[in-house]
């Protein structure tokens, strides 16, 4: 089958979802590749480039669509482009179904079988073919370098023979993949770099990058992003609150802002405010990654750079990835060629569009004459989900009392248990036994106490010494031995001999072992 | 000499023994208490000698000088790593002296009493005098303490034999279990009984002998059928024996400071015990009774695989790491590495990294073991931790090194109920960024478990000989 991919006609986009290297990729899956001619030029790719790689180069548009059998978009595709394509093809690119029905509708009508690359599932699986994350990446990336483009300082501190540089300062609202790269990259320009995020998980994250986290204290069940598929969910209206007034009070000493709020489905939260920009310094940039869904930003327009009346510079683009249309058409292009490698499990030139598999199922619009957004929930969840903190349920102070009373209670009953045994067991043995033996017993039961206590307080690295040393002293049984060599019978000399030999080996051997051990032991 | 001095260079003694046990409680004061516990026993064993009655001068020092001076080449030429199969067998020489100095006794008895008969006690000489001024109830709580001697002894004497060749590794090191196991303790325990009730009623010396060849057999038996694994609860309940073998031979000869010092050694060697098996999170009587609980409880499978990196891999992200945490096991000691660790350590503080050692209580085959090598190796003692120290810092830590251990970082002592070894603590390792484990091969550890840490994500094996392993990480990093 052949893959085809037309010049995008959305105005200003830049890039083309066929390279010439994913051609090469996509030869070897058995399709044969066709590109407009002119497709790529915005994108650094000549039609010659194309032909080298063994692509086929369309005339048009009409061309195209009609001797493809799939079609390989960025943007969605427009009214007219439908209109005009022939019935039964397979298209790939961005839908944004949420927001297209009637595009939709216009689709099924022509029995398109339609994958949304904005809709694979973000499970661990489909991540070689998320093109959002890949273009939010370049996003991320662009942003800082368009702030850095109208920001009249440098980004990292310095030392000169003509003075003092203060680094810039930068906060990046919303750590997701753009918010991650953003942070990656000013720092890596060696910027003070801030993050905030309502998903406190992501904090690590944004550490990890070498940014500093922005702690919200804020009590409230916080959010689990596993939940939500590992985006962010909208919060409350105290939460948002308390963050706007943590931004507040950040905005005068900050230079750079990039927001990446970004809530799935709906408009951009709010979250600088008119207020905030006013706050900054002349000179401050803000670069609102959400300006297509109405902007983090009160004052962001979309599209558009505009310096408002303190010079602070509001830089609204929607189209970061496609200023930077070489690198993103890779990047995209090989989304595409994952999503074909899917699609063709056989590696022969024909797309299986398989239901079962959750990355197809869920990236699918239309197939066969029915609209099958939205995707039942996939199979898989996109992260497992954070260990929610084992909260020891605060015990009130009578509860404490009444527990450690309880506590106690058992414990002196315990005590006064053994105790009594102990008694009884002493009294009986009082009882039988005569008062020279009483007088050992006493020795034996003080030692064992004694014993007991001084040997918890020796400390576990010297358990070893203790107990060559506790070895050595044991064999004061040499005390028994001596005190019967001198006998009548000789069989008892010959055993307290041996007994005498046998304890010396001991105390000695024991003494200069524990020695030895301790003379190792030493401070640093 | 007096009486009356005697005592008081055994209350002397006595209070030194304490002294020096105490003075273990920290690593500066040891040195001195070793100090006490020499000077205490030269006193003890001085005054003994000049007690009345007590003879033969010249046959005690040969005695004395021929086996002091085995100890002394025994303990110069012993290796730190040999440290737990050489206390093993010195609490088999206490043992057996236990058992002849309730032999004796007896025979001395027999004399005491055949004289009394004969009318000839005052030829008597040493203890047999003092027994023959004994009343008939004093007597029999004699025959019950020797018997508690006698019996006490033979299984430290057998039992420290077998630790000593399985810890010397000339017995194989697993558990034997014998159909009946508990059954044939049980039985020979009756026996005993029986004997002891038998030699009260009169029935004479071939009674405590007997005594002395079951206890010797329950002695074997019992250390036979316990685990490498469970070897510190082992050797520190021996310790423990051997001293509740001389306190009772302490009653026996009416000396208070053999019971006194009998009293320390028991207590001390049963706190150890307790100690450890806590460590493993088991019961003293299972590890007693012997093997791994070993029933019908499966663990939970492990999938996933065990990804090996080399020295050049671990030599890099030790490189990169602020804070390094290493755990070493029996296989450090194994393979000698402690020498090559210290080495590697030394050189990672000088670079400026966070280096410390976390030591599990059970680690090694004796309490404090793994101390013992790694300050034989000149590691300093303030960075070698306890488990409780240092667990809760294993998730700030950057690069976890474990070296020849295996259960005591068994993630599945937490996760899995079903594991042989659920709810024994472990060190939390795989809580730090990254791990690499030290290992000779794929085998599972002593008890036989397979251990999901080695599957985990963030853990790298780093397979070979521990020495030559780390050798080669000293090189990469040098």
């Amino acid at each position: 089958m052949k893959i085809g991919a037309p010049k995008e006609t959305a105005p200003g986009e830049a890039r083309v979802a066929l390279t010439p290297e994913s051609a090469g990729r996509l030869q070897k899956l058995g399709y044969e590749c066709l590109v407009e001619s002119g497709a790529g030029v915005a994108a650094s790719f000549t039609d010659e480039a194309y032909r080298a790689a063994g692509v086929e180069v369309a005339a048009s548009a009409a061309d195209l669509w009609n001797n493809a059998d799939v079609i390989v978009k960025v943007r969605e595709p427009s009214a007219d482009e439908i209109d005009a394509a022939p019935e039964g093809k397979i298209l790939i690119g961005f839908i944004w179904p949420a927001s297209n029905e009637a595009l939709l509708e216009k689709m099924k009508a022509r029995n398109m079988t339609v994958l949304a690359m904005d809709m694979v599932p973000r499970i661990s699986r489909a991540q070689k073919m998320d093109a959002l994350s890949s273009m939010a990446n370049i996003a991320g990336y662009r942003a800082v370098i368009e702030a850095g483009n109208n920001f009249g300082r440098f980004f990292m501190g310095q030392m000169t023979a003509a003075g003092k540089v203060p680094p810039a300062r930068v906060l990046v609202v919303g750590a997701g993949v753009a918010g991650l790269a953003a942070i990656g990259t000013s720092v890596a320009l060696g910027a003070i770099t801030k993050a905030f995020d309502v998903r406190p998980e992501v904090a690590e994250q944004i550490e990890s990058m070498g940014a500093e986290f922005v702690f919200l204290d804020f009590e409230e069940a916080q959010q689990d992003g596993a939940e939500s598929g590992g985006y962010a969910a909208p919060s409350s209206p105290e939460f948002r609150e308390k963050q706007l007034e943590k931004f507040r009070a950040l905005a005068p000493e900050i230079d750079i802002v990039i927001t990446t709020a970004l809530i799935p489905n709906r408009p951009a939260p709010e979250l600088w405010t008119e207020d905030m920009v006013e706050a900054m310094q002349p000179g401050s940039v803000i670069v609102d990654l959400a300006a297509e869904r109405g902007g983090n930003c009160t004052l962001t327009r979309a599209d558009e750079r505009i310096v408002t009346d303190n010079d602070v510079t509001i830089i609204g683009y929607t189209d970061f990835p496609s200023r930077m249309a070489t690198q993103s058409s890779n990047l995209y292009a090989n989304n595409i060629r994952h999503m074909l490698d899917d699609l063709t499990p056989d590696k022969d030139g024909t797309p299986v569009v398989d239901m079962d598999d959750d990355v197809i199922r869920g990236a699918l619009v239309t197939h066969e004459g029915e609209i099958t957004w939205p995707p039942p929930a996939p199979k898989v969840k996109a992260i497992a989900s954070a260990a929610p903190k084992r909260k020891e349920p605060e015990e009130t102070a009578e509860e404490k009392s009444a527990r450690e009373a309880a506590a106690l209670k058992k414990s002196l009953n315990q005590t006064g248990l053994m105790l009594g045994i102990g008694g009884l067991l002493c009294l009986g043995v009082g009882y039988v036994a005569p008062p020279s033996f009483m007088q050992h017993f006493i020795v034996f039961v003080l030692s064992v106490f004694v014993g007991y206590h001084v040997i918890w307080g020796v400390a576990h690295s010297l358990h070893t010494p203790l107990m060559a040393i506790t070895n050595a002293i044991s064999s004061i049984i040499i005390v028994g031995a001596l005190l019967q060599v001198v006998s009548g019978s000789s069989t008892v000399m010959i055993l307290a001999a041996i007994s005498i030999l046998m304890a010396s080996v001991n105390i000695f051997g024991g003494f200069l072992v524990t020695r030895r051990m301790l003379a190792m032991f030493q401070r640093s | 000499m007096s009486e009356g001095l005697i005592t008081a260079a055994y209350v002397v003694a006595a209070v030194l023994f304490i002294l020096a046990l105490g003075g273990l409680s920290n690593q500066e004061k040891a040195k001195r208490a070793i100090w006490y516990g020499i000077v205490g026993m030269t006193l003890a064993v001085a005054a003994t000698i000049g007690t009345p009655g007590v003879g033969q001068y010249g046959l005690i020092a040969a005695l004395v000088v021929v086996g002091g001076s085995a100890g002394w080449v025994v303990a110069n030429r012993v290796q730190m790593t040999q440290m737990p199969e050489l206390v093993a067998g010195f609490h088999s020489l206490v043992g057996l002296a236990a058992v002849f100095i309730g032999i004796n006794a007896d025979l001395e008895m027999t004399r005491a009493l055949a004289a009394q008969d004969a009318g000839t006690v005052a030829e008597l000489a040493g203890f047999a005098a003092t027994i023959a001024k004994k009343s008939a109830v004093e007597l029999s709580i004699l025959k019950v303490e020797l018997f508690l001697g006698i019996l006490i002894g033979a299984i430290t004497f057998t039992g420290s034999i077998i630790a000593y060749g399985k810890l010397a590794g000339k017995l194989s090191s697993a558990a034997l279990t014998l159909p009946g196991r508990h059954a044939l303790n049980l039985i020979a325990l009756i026996a005993c009984l029986v004997l002891g009730y038998l030699y009260l009623d009169g029935a004479g010396l071939w009674t405590m002998i007997a005594v002395a060849i079951i206890a010797g057999l329950i002695g074997c038996h019992l250390i036979l059928a316990i685990g490498g694994a469970d070897m510190p609860v082992v050797v520190s309940m021996l310790n423990s024996y051997s001293g509740w073998a001389a306190a009772a031979i302490g009653f026996t000869l009416g000396n208070d400071l053999l019971i006194v010092t009998g009293a320390l050694v028991g207590s001390s060697g049963a706190i150890l015990s307790y100690i450890m098996c806590k460590g493993m999170n088991r019961s003293f009587v299972s590890v007693i009774l012997g093997g791994w609980g070993g029933e019908t409880q499966s663990a939970a499978a492990v999938d996933g695989e065990m990804i090996a990196a080399d020295a050049d891999a671990v030599a890099s992200a030790v490189a990169d790491a602020d804070s390094v945490i290493i755990v070493p096991g029996y296989g450090m000691a194994v393979a000698q590495a402690q020498a090559s660790v210290s080495a590697l350590t030394k050189q990672l503080r000088d670079q400026g990294k966070r280096v410390r050692f976390a030591i599990h209580p059970v680690a090694g085959r004796l309490p404090g073991h793994m101390n013992v090598l790694l300050a034989e190796a000149k590691v300093p003692y303030d960075i070698v931790l306890e488990m409780e120290e240092i667990n809760d810092d294993f998730p700030s830590t950057d690069v976890v090194i474990v070296i020849g251990a295996n259960d005591i970082v068994n993630p599945a002592a937490q996760d899995d109920p079903g594991s042989p070894i659920a709810g024994m603590p472990v060190l939390e390792v795989w809580k730090s960024r990254q791990v690499f484990v030290c290992k000779r091969g794929r085998g599972t550890g002593y008890s036989g478990i397979e251990n999901p840490l080695f599957f985990k994500d963030n853990t790298r094996m780093f397979y070979g000989d521990a020495k030559a392993s780390m050798d080669a990480l000293l090189r990469e990093l040098g």
